[in-house]
C-alpha cells in the first residue's frame, strides 16, 4: 500500500510540474490547466493523507484501500476529460460556425469584386453567376 | 440552386457540373469544396460552377450545410444536393424539383429503390455491408417517422427554404442523411421519396472505409435517439431544462 501512495505521490507531483511546464510554454492555455492542477493536487492529498484515504473507503464501503484510490482517481480523471469533451464539442461547433462564415464572406466578396469589375476578366468563371442567375432561378422554380 | 459537395474529387466534379447545367441551365450551381487535396477547386471553375471553398475539411454535414447557408442568405427558395462523385444522375434533377413545387414537401429524396425492377436485389447490389445498414436504418426509422423510408441514406436530396430555415441553423455535421429524416419530421415538416437513378461512382473513392462502416450505424443511431429523446419540445428535454 505505501508502495502504491509513494508511486501516487511522484505522479501526482509529475503531473503537477508537466503542466506548470506547459503553462510557463504557452502549450496549454492557464484557463484549461485548472483541471488538471486540480485533480494533480487532489492525487497529492491522497497520495500523503492515509487517513482521509481510510476515511472515503469507509463512506464507499469499499473495503480495500487501493481499490479506493484507484476509484477515486479514476473519477477524478473521468470528470476531467468530461469537461474537456465539453469544451473540445463547444470549439469544434465554434470552428464549423467560423470555417462557413470565412467561407461564405469569401464568396460573396468575390462576387462584389467581379460584379464591381465587369470589363476585367473574372477570377472565377461564374463567380457573380449566384447573383446573376438568382432572379432566373427563381422564376424558373418558384 | 444545384448544391454539389465536393471532397477530392478532381475526376468527376467537371462533368457532374456540365451534366448538371445540360438539365437544368439556369440555375445556379455551387461546388462546396470541402478542403480538397486535389485538384477539385481547379476542374470546378474550369467548368464554370461558382465555388464555396472552406478553409478546412469539416466533413459532409458541415460541407452541405455551408451550402445550405449561402443559399438561404442569398434567398434561394429550392436547393437540389448532388453528390460530386457522379453517382446521381442530373436528369432527375427536374423531378425533384417538380416534387417539392408541387407536393406541399420539405424535403424530397432521390430513391434508387423505388420503381427498381427488383428492390430486392437492388438494396443487395451495393455490397451485404450497406445493404444491411440501409435495412436497419428502414427499420429503425419507420417507427420514428410513422411511415417507411425505402432509400434512408440517399444524399440525392432536395429541400424548400422552409427546410433550408432550419438546416442552415441545424445540421448533423457527419453522416448527415438519416438524421437530416429526423430532425425535420420532429419539426412536423414532410418529405417524399421519388424514384431515381444511381449510377457507379466515376472516380474517387467513398469515404466509408471499413473501419467506419462499423463506427457509421453507431454515430447515426446515437445521433436518432437523441434527436428522437432531447428536441426542443419533448417531455425529456422539458424536464432537463426546468
Amino acid at each position: 500500500m505505501d508502495r502504491l501512495l509513494g508511486v501516487m505521490t511522484v505522479a501526482s507531483l509529475l503531473l503537477i510540474g508537466l503542466v506548470l511546464a506547459s503553462v510557463r510554454r504557452e502549450h496549454i492555455r492557464v484557463e484549461y490547466s485548472i483541471s488538471w492542477l486540480v485533480a494533480g493536487l487532489a492525487l497529492l492529498v491522497l497520495s500523503l493523507w492515509k487517513s482521509l484515504d481510510q476515511r472515503i473507503a469507509l463512506a464507499l464501503k469499499i473495503p480495500d484501500l487501493a481499490v479506493t484510490l484507484l476509484t477515486v482517481c479514476g473519477v477524478l480523471f473521468l470528470g476531467v476529460l468530461f469537461a474537456f469533451s465539453l469544451r473540445l464539442s463547444q470549439l469544434k461547433d465554434s470552428s464549423i460556425k467560423l470555417a462557413q462564415r470565412v467561407a461564405i464572406l469569401e464568396y460573396r466578396l468575390e462576387s462584389l469584386a467581379v460584379e464591381s469589375a465587369p470589363n476585367t476578366a473574372p477570377m472565377r468563371a461564374d463567380a457573380a453567376g449566384a447573383y446573376g442567375t438568382r432572379a432566373k432561378m427563381g422564376q424558373s422554380v418558384r | 440552386m444545384v448544391l454539389i459537395p465536393a471532397y477530392n474529387e478532381e475526376g468527376a466534379v467537371a462533368s457532374v457540373v456540365e451534366e448538371v447545367r445540360a438539365v437544368v441551365p439556369d440555375a445556379t450551381i455551387l461546388v462546396v469544396d470541402d478542403c480538397s487535396e486535389d485538384h477539385t477547386v481547379r476542374e470546378a471553375q474550369r467548368v464554370g460552377a461558382s465555388i464555396l471553398p472552406l478553409p478546412h475539411h469539416l466533413g459532409l454535414g458541415g460541407c452541405v450545410q455551408a451550402g445550405y447557408r449561402l443559399a438561404f442568405e442569398l434567398d434561394f427558395n429550392y436547393v437540389i444536393r448532388v453528390d460530386g462523385d457522379g453517382q446521381h444522375d442530373p436528369q432527375d434533377i427536374p423531378v425533384l424539383l417538380r416534387a417539392l413545387q408541387q407536393e406541399n414537401c420539405e424535403m424530397v429524396i432521390g430513391s434508387r429503390f423505388l420503381n427498381a425492377d427488383n428492390p430486392r436485389r437492388a438494396l443487395w447490389r451495393g455490397g451485404w455491408c450497406r445493404a444491411l445498414g440501409i435495412s436497419l436504418f428502414r427499420s429503425i426509422l419507420r417507427p420514428i417517422l410513422g411511415r417507411p423510408v425505402s432509400d434512408p441514406t440517399s444524399g440525392f436530396v432536395g429541400v424548400n427554404r422552409k427546410a433550408l430555415d432550419v438546416f442552415s441553423r441545424a445540421f448533423p455535421l457527419e453522416y448527415p442523411e438519416i438524421e437530416a429524416l429526423v430532425v425535420l419530421q420532429r419539426r412536423r415538416f414532410r418529405f417524399l421519396e421519388v424514384p431515381c437513378r444511381i449510377r457507379e461512382r466515376r472516380a474517387g473513392k467513398s469515404s466509408i472505409t471499413a473501419i467506419k462502416a462499423f463506427y457509421f450505424p453507431v454515430h447515426v443511431l446515437l445521433g436518432v435517439f437523441v434527436n428522437v429523446l432531447l428536441f426542443p419540445g419533448s417531455r425529456i428535454w422539458r424536464i432537463l431544462r426546468k
